[in-house]
């Protein structure tokens, strides 16, 4: 009988409801927006990724809502994305313009301006406190270093310099990029495009994609030439003002992959690029993107193909996790009628094949005794 | 409260990868599969060479970590304060005091000895993994002793480029018959593995492999007779110390791109340096 009430069951949808709410909640007040907020800043900055949509209070209330869920709570996001109006586009923001807080290079062993670390967890060791207090990097208040340079010039310029790099690929076109969020996606697809995809997909499906190109999948032969993350302001210019005013700032990470590329009949051996951004803190997830990007491009510079990575289709259809979680998990959904027929179609076919068995049967009885006479 | 056994891993999990390095030694350059443990430094990061020196190191060791020839690299400072930690070893910077060297990416510059063990950390184990991504596939050739394709990727490289294009992990053959990696260290390196009287030992932790080329095992970095293997280096002088012979990094120091050469190898560079002083001050008196 439960089996019939997934049917209709109202009430049952609500207690179940009921049931998750009260779980969220627990035996205390719960997890504040405030700690959300200040605790799992990672956790937001990657909702606020797959969400599409850079509003860390927003993204945290999500992340309650969704009791941790980190794909419920981008597609919480995602769907209150598509309830605003497009009031203007803004500018490109000026990543070189960034206000430092983290930047390294793994390619020079100094550059301009220095490394910084930033708030970072490498280096750390992923041990749990043996102690009774809390751990000496909590407790202790963080040094201030000098603010940085600004504004602190790109690592990769010196190899630009010499021509040993790619200027960066063009658009394709004059014209303002595609929008993902205004077409869908189709193929062949821009750069723009493919660059919008990833910004937005999955951070485990464009890891487990960086890293397979990393273990011979197509192979990119990549070196960080710069990762850096800090505030960018944005821009917009409002039609009835004619000129550019700074709307706020956001937190992004980028990464400037350099490649080995090994040249073609009319281009010498150079380095060539891969670029990922996110917004937020998100080192791994900005790596990534920029692995995938440059693996994409494989076909454009002539290089062997036929790697998952390497498949603009295959990437770029795949990495949405929104898209991917409800078609996946629509087959939870009610499929009575789909599968009656189903039912029915397999039951013919068997009733078929056991009528033609018993016909051959009966044949061969016939033949055997024709053998015999 | 949680305590770690010395090293961090327990005794058990250490002798499984003494065990393992044994069969690696026993058969120089062949990948002996490990149990690898997750260590509390993340995957390519040296969780290998990590687990390595973890197995074999004793309380009386004098440990060294260095990471693109450099103590004072983040991740190598971040490594020898986790076998601080975690062993109450000491750790030293120079070369000539250690008995243990965990590396990534280089060899010291002053020749090893036959006290020392010097602890590779690799990130790819499988020499034939760009030419073949499977790995299953990849054994079988090394079973055959069919590394034809290697050497057609060589041949490649010379006809297109007229040399060959690989500037670090260079292929090398261990002992006439194992072809092997010998991590990313630049080519320049290795002619150093050959006949090395310390035992060499090679770590990954993330493919799960251990190898090993015991003390003066040849090792050939492949080549061809009219195009012989050639280590390079830039062509420079370090700035600090004059050398003329070590490896060098490059590094920019101001925005119009001007640039100055310094030895890779910390240890070396200050060891000259220090000796050069000691000279001048002779000469002094």
């Amino acid at each position: 009988m439960a089996f019939v009430a997934t049917k209709g069951g109202e009430d049952a949808i609500a207690a179940a409801h009921a049931w998750r709410a009260d779980r969220r909640r627990g035996d205390g007040e719960g997890c504040t927006l405030r700690q959300a907020t200040t605790s799992f800043g990672r956790a937001i900055d990657r909702v606020m990724a797959e969400g599409a949509l850079y509003d860390p209070d927003l993204a945290a209330r999500a992340l309650l809502q969704a009791e941790g869920d980190l794909v419920e709570a981008a597609f919480l996001l995602r769907s209150y994305r598509a309830t605003q109006p497009r009031l203007v586009d803004a500018r490109p923001i000026d990543t070189t313009a960034m206000r430092v807080q983290r930047r390294v290079s793994a390619i020079f062993k100094d550059v301009l301006g220095g490394q910084r670390l930033g708030p970072t967890a490498d280096y750390s060791h992923r041990l749990f406190d043996t102690g009774e207090t809390a751990p000496e990097s909590e407790s202790a208040p963080a040094p201030v270093a000098a603010e940085p340079v600004a504004p602190l010039p790109g690592a990769m310029g010196i190899l630009g310099g010499e021509t040993l790099l790619e200027a960066i690929p063009a658009a394709g076109h004059d014209a303002p990029p595609a929008d993902l969020t205004t077409m869908p996606l189709d193929f062949p697809a821009s750069r723009p495009i493919r660059l919008q995809a990833l910004a937005r997909g999955d951070e485990g499906f464009l890891l487990s994609l960086a890293y397979s190109t990393q273990r011979g999948y197509g192979n990119t032969h990549p070196f960080v030439g710069e990762l850096r993350m800090g505030e960018v302001a944005v821009s917009v210019v409002p039609p009835e003002l004619g000129f550019a005013i700074e709307i706020g700032d956001i937190v992004v990470t980028e990464c400037q992959m350099v490649n080995q590329f090994t040249g073609s009949k009319t281009v010498p051996p150079q380095f060539t690029r891969g670029y990922g951004l996110s917004v937020g803190h998100a080192d791994r997830r900005a790596m990534s993107m920029a692995l995938v990007e440059r693996a994409l491009r494989a076909d454009e510079l002539g290089e062997a193909t036929g790697s998952p990575a390497q498949d603009p289709e295959f990437v770029l259809s795949h990495c949405d996790n929104i898209q991917a979680t409800g078609f996946v998990e629509h087959l939870k959904l009610p499929h009575y009628v789909d599968f009656q027929s189903e039912l029915e179609i397999i039951r013919a076919i068997r009733r078929q094949a056991d009528e033609q068995r018993a016909e051959d049967g009966t044949d061969r009885k016939k033949e055997d005794g024709d053998d015999r006479v | 409260m949680i305590a770690y056994n010395f090293a961090y891993l327990d005794e058990q999990t250490k002798r499984g990868i003494r065990r393992a390095l044994l069969k690696a030694v026993a058969i120089p350059g062949w990948q002996v599969p490990f149990a690898s443990r997750e260590m509390p430094l993340p995957y390519g990061w040296g969780t290998g060479g990590i687990q390595v020196t973890a197995a074999i190191i004793g309380q009386d060791d004098r440990l060294k970590v260095i990471d693109q020839g450099a103590d004072d690299t983040t991740n190598a400072v971040a490594i020898a304060s986790f076998f601080r930690r975690m062993t109450g070893v000491e750790t030293t910077t120079r070369t000539a005091e250690a008995t243990i060297i965990q590396t990534r990416h280089r060899i010291p510059e002053q020749a090893l000895t036959e006290d020392q063990v010097i602890v590779y950390q690799v990130p790819q184990p499988e020499p034939l993994w760009k030419l073949i991504p499977e790995r299953p596939v990849a054994r079988r050739a090394h079973a055959l002793n069919d590394y034809g394709m290697m050497y057609v990727k060589l041949y490649e490289d010379i006809t297109r480029f007229g040399r060959v294009s690989s500037a670090y992990d260079h292929p090398v053959m261990v002992n006439g018959r194992v072809l092997m990696s010998p991590s990313p260290i630049p080519a320049f390196d290795n002619p150093k593995m050959d006949a090395m009287p310390a035992l060499q030992l090679f770590g990954a932790g993330r493919e799960r492999r251990l190898y090993a080329v015991p003390p003066y095992t040849p090792v050939r970095s492949l080549d061809f007779t009219d195009h012989p293997f050639h280590p390079g280096r830039a062509d420079g002088t370090c700035a600090f110390c004059g050398s003329t012979s070590s490896y060098l990094d490059e590094i920019i120091i101001d925005d119009h791109g001007t640039r100055r050469f310094l030895c890779s190898d910390t240890d070396y560079c200050a060891g000259r340096i220090e000796e050069a002083e000691r000279r001048a001050e002779e000469g002094g008196r």
